[in-house]
């Protein structure tokens, strides 16, 4: 599902290259976390993933494409393939949690239709029933964060890219959000999640990539942050 | 439902910075009424010339003590040149005739002059009236010839003018559009800044490139075609008011302008118009958005 192939980046002016000689393969149906310090280059990969950053050395595979050659206006329907959720949650504010969610739909040409067919469904799932039309500031920072893990799922992607997606949030609501992580795995979908959450990572017992200074340090199947 | 998306975000674009679309649409309007004279210019200066070098004269004009036989040696030559189409003789009478009608509102100057004073003269038709040069040439030397005189002269010092003229508006519409561009690429700049929440979004879930640029390149397309109307509304002004009205006592002199003229600018003022502000919203939006 994902593949990175001795995959070197180093950004201009940098000392030293944030990702080095990086190799990681990635099934389909897994949870993997991308645990390290800040700087050891676990944004890159998010970043690579989402063909936002090419690498200068190695290859990049993702859904069996390779994001290396692609060229840049192949990138929007690319990217449909992937939802992604960040720290910031980054909805627009003068929208109502329904209208995100639609808005997600709308602009890559799906129909008012299917987003009132579709939207309520993953409201629902995500544990906002009966609070479609409340505005990102009427709603709490774990509710918004839901907001945000409906519009990445809205669209069935094969891969959920979550970037410190519990970093703003109180232990309990990051446990919830975890759990429809957690969920939204079981579903089939491949979820990749970065963060700091010690916590987190020792809860939920899943593959443990650990990044320093842009090397893999550790790579465990039901790891622990360590 | 796209279209309508698009549509409403031209319109929420344009009326967000009011202001600045007011300045973009009077600045591409003035630049493109410029352009559309400067284009009127051209056709009618093309039209003039035309008008006028079929309606041309030069014109021999004989010594007061010119002798009988330097005068139909001179009728000879003029006779069987090549050059020239038509040739007629202007003799004392007939010139103070002409004098008269043409002065008619000039009683003092009619009454100092007498028909004896009047040179007589040939009145030729050219076969090619750009050719002066040579006639002038030849006649001047003849015995009998006082000088040769060319209106074309004349004309070419108006066409020189009207040219000027023409440079002028078509210098003042490059500057304009410089500055239309780089108030559209400002526009541009605000607006997207201004929904660049909206975009980051648009990016993140894969909106195509197109549908994220259309609203902005669709905004600067609707300031440059409200600004072509007001162009053409400047232009029919300027027809009215200018050479129907102000200039009309020189309705002679002036091809005469007509509506036809005047709206058939309009597609190409629509057109640049567009075309500048689409292309210029579209570069700003690649180095801005980057998409």
């Amino acid at each position: 599902m994902i593949q990175l192939e001795q995959v070197t980046k180093t950004y201009p002016k940098a000392s030293r290259p944030s990702l080095d000689n990086v190799s990681v393969s990635i099934d389909k149906g897994e949870f993997v976390f991308f645990i390290g310090p800040s700087g050891s280059g676990k944004s890159t990969i998010i970043k690579m993933l989402l063909h936002e950053v090419a690498p200068n050395k190695g290859r990049v595979v993702v859904n069996g494409k390779d994001v290396t050659s692609m060229r840049s206006w192949k990138r929007p329907h690319f990217r449909r393939s992937i939802g992604c959720v960040f720290q910031d949650f980054r909805l627009l504010p003068n929208r109502t949690a329904y209208e995100n969610v639609a808005f997600a739909l709308e602009v890559i040409g799906k129909t008012k239709a299917v987003a009132r067919r579709v939207v309520p469904e993953v409201l629902e799932l995500v544990g906002l029933g009966g609070k479609e039309h409340r505005y990102p500031h009427e709603l709490s920072g774990g509710e918004q964060q839901r907001v945000a893990v409906a519009r990445a799922f809205v669209n069935r992607p094969l891969i959920l890219l979550a970037d410190e997606p519990t970093g703003n949030l109180d232990p309990d609501t990051s446990i919830e959000i975890m759990r429809l992580l957690d969920r939204i795995n079981r579903t089939g979908t491949t979820v990749v999640m970065v963060t700091h959450d010690s916590n987190i990572v020792n809860q939920m017992r899943r593959r443990v990539i650990e990044i320093e200074s842009g090397r893999i340090v550790r790579d465990q199947a039901r790891g622990v942050y360590g | 439902m796209r279209m309508k998306y698009v549509m409403s975000e031209v319109l929420v674009g344009l009326w967000r910075n009011v202001t600045m679309t007011i300045a973009m649409i009077i600045t591409m309007a003035v630049s493109l009424t410029m352009l559309g004279a400067s284009g009127l210019i051209y056709t009618k200066v093309a039209d003039m010339k035309q008008l006028y070098f079929e309606n041309i004269e030069v014109s021999i004009f004989l010594n007061a003590d010119v002798t009988d036989e330097q005068r139909s040696a001179i009728s000879a030559q003029l006779e069987s040149d090549p050059l020239i189409s038509q040739a007629t003789y202007v003799n004392k009478d007939e010139a103070f005739q002409r004098f008269q009608e043409m002065f008619r509102d000039s009683p003092d100057l009619l009454s100092a002059v007498r028909a004896e004073q009047l040179p007589e003269s040939y009145r030729l038709k050219l076969v090619n009236p750009e050719e002066y040069k040579v006639i002038s040439d030849q006649y001047t030397a003849i015995e009998g010839v006082d000088q040769v005189v060319d209106q074309s002269q004349v004309l070419d010092k108006i066409f020189n003018l009207f040219t000027a003229g023409q440079n002028i508006a078509l210098v003042a519409a490059i500057a304009m559009a410089v500055a239309a561009l780089l108030l559209v690429a400002n526009t541009i700049q605000v607006a997207a800044y201004s929904k660049r929440r909206e975009v980051a979004v648009m990016k993140l879930v894969g909106a195509s490139n197109w549908f994220i640029q259309a609203p902005f390149v669709l905004e600067a397309v609707v300031a440059g075609l409200i600004g072509s109307v007001l162009g053409l509304g400047a232009l029919a002004a300027l027809k009215v008011f200018l050479f129907d009205g102000a200039l009309s006592a020189l309705q002679g002199l002036f091809a005469p302008v007509s509506w036809g003229e005047v709206f058939l600018t309009f597609p190409v003022m629509a057109g640049v118009g567009g075309l500048i502000s689409a292309v210029t919203a579209w570069v700003t939006l690649r180095f801005y958005l980057r998409v």
